[in-house]
């Protein structure tokens, strides 16, 4: 086992190399001009002022030297520095990457809280109004566009009915808790400071409900699914002969034989949470990756794009990688 | 007569089994009429501005309001759908075919032609769609081409790995021992052989996706990348409209215009897996 985790964590890491060098070859290759997208019309419309802007981030050299430069950086911890923000990418990505974890967290657990249960239930009691609901709901999460589905949520719960806060992570004029992880709802309870908790707690839901909507349809889906499978299988109609509880042959027999499909889903799900915190954040004002990745994009910012996908796809890999690891927990016929 | 099993009636069990595809086609027939014959059926030209008339609520003149720029909600909607279809349906039938390429010759050279396009598609798929989608995207410029385009790169590595799968399972059929034996040459075998047995589960994947890149398609629009401003674009007419929460109109109905195509397409895949796949009936 040791062996397989090194080999896998290995072939990870090349992965991730080589998913730097097709970002950093996309950057150099298109034709957008992050000169333009920086300096403006009117300064750039100046020669001398172009080539010494170039040649202050090193533009100018060959492209395997600004890539070696960039690995060699890479080495030492350093992303480089962003050319809109003019601080360390890695600075950056530390600075906002909390707000990120903690929303695409809660909405994960949403989502797994709901759409397991649900996909539950649906199978159990297949083709009854439970099941009808459960393929409404998770229609409904798979086809509504994210951006529209928050400006809706905004509209009618901060707008109209006045129930939630406003966007962004805090009341504009309350202060964030200072603490070490940067997760405000931990920082607010390790403080104990319970109103700036609240305030935070609250300023999370509707962005996570939103975040999550895809999700808990696509985990209900793949539950009810998996579980259909399960409770036709030959052990349940054995469990159901003996007399066993319904309780008993769904949670403690079926359930665990259906989870493999679902925990599969559940890490890409997770993966996919953090980098589809995009829209959700641009809508609620969100100060996370999402938001930063698309200033950058916008401004053509390179050194920051190329960072977070750096670390968005090294995260990939690393969820992948506990997927696979978790079928020996899950399922004893992959253990060796 | 042999008494029948209680079950529920027969037209119930067709209906809940047929009755979701057929929902799905007629939504998804209803906005491709809507699309190609937009000049015939919108009130208004989706570019003409009233300013005296701006954010007006829905009413007999503007059945879904007007914008900030007096511009007719209904009429842009209506033109609207041509770009998201047109988006929807080039990225995911360029996506398949290039995909479908891929896989299939991988899955018949085998060895390292395989090994190196599989790892190439893997390399594509360790990147989250939607951040290399944008990255490129805006890389390129803003346009639906340039977008479009952006999309395709992170878009055929599923139809790769699908195809490759089927294509391996075709493969040892005997009846590509047979063509084989009889002579005929790889690309005949490929092409006229094994494609076709492909094709069935290859559609419900493009049926499904259809609706996918719609969403995505909407969601570049939206961060301001798809198209140039005067168009009319449902991602992007929801974007003008999500400050305004007293002037719902503006952004509700482009969001329920994207909602029902992908609901139709998502039915429609589902309707043609169930038909060509009997393992999965009736669930």
């Amino acid at each position: 086992m040791p062996r397989y985790i090194a080999t896998r964590l290995l072939s990870a890491v090349a992965m991730a190399l080589l998913a730097s060098l097709v970002v950093f070859l996309i950057s150099a290759l298109v034709p957008g001009d992050p000169v333009l997208a920086q300096l403006g019309d009117i300064q750039a419309s100046n020669p001398q002022t172009v080539l010494e802007w170039r040649a202050k981030w090193g533009l100018d050299l060959p492209l395997w030297e600004r890539y070696g430069i960039f690995l060699k950086g890479l080495a030492h911890g350093d992303l480089g520095i962003s050319i809109a923000t003019r601080r360390p990418v890695l600075d950056d990505i530390v600075q906002y990457a909390p707000a990120t974890v903690e929303l695409a967290t809660i909405a994960f657990l949403l989502a797994i809280g709901v759409g397991i249960p649900l996909g539950i239930a649906a199978a159990v009691w297949r083709d009854s109004w439970v099941d009808s609901l459960a393929r409404a709901i998770s229609l409904l999460g798979v086809s509504a566009p994210t951006f529209w589905l928050a400006f809706i949520m905004l509209a009618i719960f901060y707008g109209w009915l006045g129930w939630a806060p406003g966007p962004g992570r805090m009341d504009p004029i309350a202060f964030p808790p200072e603490g070490p992880t940067g997760l405000f709802l931990i920082d607010a309870a390790l403080a104990g400071d319970w109103e700036a908790w609240w305030d935070a707690a609250a300023h999370l839901i509707l962005p996570a409900v939103v975040l999550a909507a895809a999700t808990i349809g696509l985990i209900t889906r793949t539950t009810r699914a998996a579980m259909l499978d399960a409770l036709g299988q030959d052990f349940v109609r054995v469990a159901r002969a003996k007399g066993l509880r319904a309780r008993v042959i769904v949670l403690r027999h079926a359930l665990p034989n259906a989870l493999v499909p679902v925990v599969t889903l559940g890490g890409l799900a997770y993966a996919n949470l953090l980098a589809g915190a995009v829209m959700t954040e641009t809508v609620f004002s969100w100060p996370g990756l999402g938001r930063y990745t698309f200033r950058s994009a916008a401004a053509l910012d390179f050194p920051a794009i190329m960072g977070i996908t750096l670390v968005v796809s090294a995260t990939y890999l690393l969820v992948n990688l506990l997927v696979d690891l978790s079928y020996g927990l899950l399922d004893p016929r992959v253990r060796r | 007569m042999v008494a029948m099993p209680a079950t529920r009636p027969r037209w119930r069990r067709r209906l809940r089994r047929y009755g979701p595809a057929w929902v799905g086609s007629a939504i998804v027939l209803a906005w491709i009429l809507v699309a190609l014959f937009a000049p015939l059926i919108a009130p208004y030209p989706p570019q003409a501005q009233d300013i005296v008339n701006r954010l007006t609520p829905p009413s007999a003149d503007h059945w879904l309001g007007t914008d900030v720029l007096g511009r007719d909600v209904l009429s842009r909607l209506i033109f609207g759908a041509r770009l998201s279809l047109l988006a929807g349906f080039s990225v995911v039938l360029l996506g398949a075919a290039i995909g479908v390429t891929v896989g299939i010759i991988a899955a018949w050279a085998r060895g390292f032609v395989d090994e190196a396009l599989m790892r190439f598609t893997d390399l594509v798929l360790c990147f989250p769609p939607i951040i290399l989608a944008l990255a490129i995207a805006a890389a390129l410029g803003i346009g639906s081409t340039n977008t479009i385009l952006a999309m395709l790169v992170v878009w055929w590595p599923k139809f790769a790995r699908l195809a490759r799968a089927l294509a391996l399972v075709q493969r040892s059929q005997e009846y590509v021992e047979a063509a084989t034996v009889l002579g005929l040459k790889p690309v005949r075998i490929l092409g006229r052989h094994i494609l076709p047995n492909t094709l069935g589960p290859l559609a419900v994947l493009i049926t499904l996706d259809l609706g996918n890149a719609i969403l995505t398609f909407a969601g570049l629009s939206f961060l301001g990348l798809g198209v140039v401003p005067p168009t009319a674009e449902w991602g992007s007419m929801v974007a003008e409209g999500r400050e305004l929460v007293e002037q719902w109109w503006v952004a509700t109905f482009p969001g329920l215009a994207i909602l029902t195509v992908v609901v139709g397409f998502n039915f429609l895949g589902d309707g043609l897996r169930d038909w060509l796949d009997p393992r999965t009936r009736g669930r």
